[in-house]
């Protein structure tokens, strides 16, 4: 496997440089919220939020419409900056260990770190294999050689190799839609990201395309921190090994996944996830 | 309104319920057939154990479709193991009772051995036992479920007890062994009936605190 090149999210900084004696490995808390609170215009749509979660580890976001869920996931990798209204009151979100809205800190580059996989899967009208070598292009790497390479080894991690690797330059457009979501999964993981967001990225495929996503979430934790937005609680039980429950903004209960789903601590969490509300 | 899930939830409780009634009064009658010497509750005993063995099967029939269709989560998940495991600790007490039942009429076509030693008070316990346990569940307290669990030594206890005053009778004339083997038989059904009943509140404070405390384990300070 290809080495990991670890960059910080400043522009052309080396991640080691950036972010001190934090590196992947030597810090096994990936992402950590520390009170955070959040606005879109003068509402407040998260209330001191403070959470970690764990390197190489899928952490579950469960909890009813509007609850801040995806929200928070969108602070992850800045996203919200494209929302004119939303604004951070106070807090901070570090990722293995930087502030990534430090001052210093290039959103794009950001972005390259933290990739994320929507609820709907959203191909570029280009051929499979532009649609992974999207982002190395946009970094300038155009070697045809690395570039096949990245193409085959992002396939394959996504467990699309072998439906796809004759027909590299057909059309993304003609692939159904749980095979353009696993190409999606593919493109974000092309440029080594040391974290996945994956916002719903189930809701829209059948059975058959979901267990194939959830075997490569399995699959992909072995190399990135994953953080899964959904609304599925068999899902969550499923694929991630801690889930955070958020109602109102707020973050209720966050645990190992088998103890929310056996027996969460708090009842607002028991009734959410049997059913009872929501 | 409640979620038709809920009415599916309260139809496996109930069902519990009326197999815990007919196990409670199965025992009941097979130790009164014992006490009383009489024959006719040791035939109801016996006849109505098939409809005991058929609630188990319909348990367990609700669960598994439940589990299937609504994938139940906490303590939902809880109830359908916990729903599953007293269902089969039931059925084995009546089971307990029908043989207490058999003995107690072998017992009854032959003079009384001796009064009854403790039985009876082994019988008393062992009843009290599955009864605070179904209302520990009914109830929903895991207090009480786990202040039955210390009782069923008590009842050993007194097995042993029995067990001795018994081999003491066989000692003393071979025409007491029969009898003293039957009596002894139906003191062990009393016994295990009363492990099943600690089973059975085992569960309940699994399914209302969600720790096992089986075998000692997890066992709050």
């Amino acid at each position: 496997m290809e080495q990991k090149t670890q960059t910080g999210f400043k522009s052309g900084v080396p991640f080691a440089e950036s972010a001190g004696a934090a590196r992947p490995g030597a810090h096994p808390t990936a992402i950590e919220v520390a009170d955070l609170d959040f606005f879109y215009g003068s509402r407040q749509a998260l209330h001191g939020i403070n959470m970690t979660m764990p390197a190489g580890k899928v952490t579950a976001f469960i909890g009813p419409s509007g609850c801040g869920k995806s929200t928070l996931l969108r602070c992850f990798n800045r996203m919200n900056d494209l929302v004119p209204s939303a604004w951070i009151g106070s807090g901070s979100i570090r990722i293995h260990g930087i502030d990534i809205n430090g001052p210093n800190i290039d959103p794009i580059e950001l972005r390259k770190k933290v990739g994320m996989v929507f609820q709907k899967s959203n191909p570029f009208p280009k051929s499979i294999y532009e649609n992974v070598v999207y982002g190395l292009k946009i970094q300038g790497r155009a070697n045809r050689a690395v570039l096949d390479e990245v193409v085959e080894r992002s396939l394959r991690q996504a467990a699309l190799w072998d439906e796809v690797k004759d027909r590299l330059h057909n059309s993304a457009l003609a692939l159904s839609g749980g095979q353009q979501q696993r190409l999606c999964i593919a493109r974000a993981i092309a440029v080594e990201p040391e974290v996945l967001l994956m916002d719903e990225p189930c809701s829209a495929l059948d059975p058959i395309a979901t267990s194939k996503v959830e075997e490569l979430i399995f699959e992909l934790k072995k190399r990135y921190t994953i953080v899964i937005v959904t609304h599925n609680m068999q899902q969550a039980g499923r694929c991630s090994d801690y889930t955070g429950f958020f109602f109102m903004g707020r973050l209720i209960e966050l645990d190992r996944t088998e103890k929310i789903f056996t027996n969460p601590a708090e009842r607002q969490t028991e009734d959410y996830i049997t059913g009872r509300f929501g | 309104m409640s979620h038709p899930f809920e009415e599916q939830l309260t139809d496996i409780r109930e069902t519990l319920l009326l197999m815990s009634s007919l196990t409670d009064r199965n025992l009941s009658l097979a130790v009164r057939a014992l006490v009383n010497r009489n024959n006719g509750d040791a035939d109801v005993v016996v006849t109505e154990d098939s409809e005991i063995d058929e609630l188990e099967i319909e348990v367990d029939e609700k669960v598994i479709t439940y589990m299937a269709t609504h994938g139940p989560i906490a303590r939902d998940s809880r109830l359908m193991l916990a729903a599953s495991k007293i269902s089969g600790n039931l059925e084995r007490i009546a089971d307990q009772a029908t043989t207490i039942a058999r003995r107690a009429k072998a017992l009854n076509s032959e003079p009384p051995l001796a009064p009854l030693i403790e039985i009876p008070q082994m019988a008393v316990l062992a009843q009290r036992m599955l009864h605070d346990a179904i209302t520990a569940f009914v109830e929903g307290t895991y207090e009480m479920a786990r202040d039955i669990i210390p009782r069923d030594r008590e009842v050993d206890e007194l097995n042993r007890r029995v067990a001795h005053e018994l081999m003491a009778l066989m000692m003393q004339s071979p025409e007491n062994v029969t009898r003293a083997v039957n009596l002894m038989t139906v003191a062990k059904a009393i016994e295990r009936a009363a492990d099943h009943a600690q089973n059975i509140a085992e569960e309940v404070y699994y399914l209302y605190r969600g720790l096992d405390i089986r075998h000692d384990h997890g066992t709050e300070s």
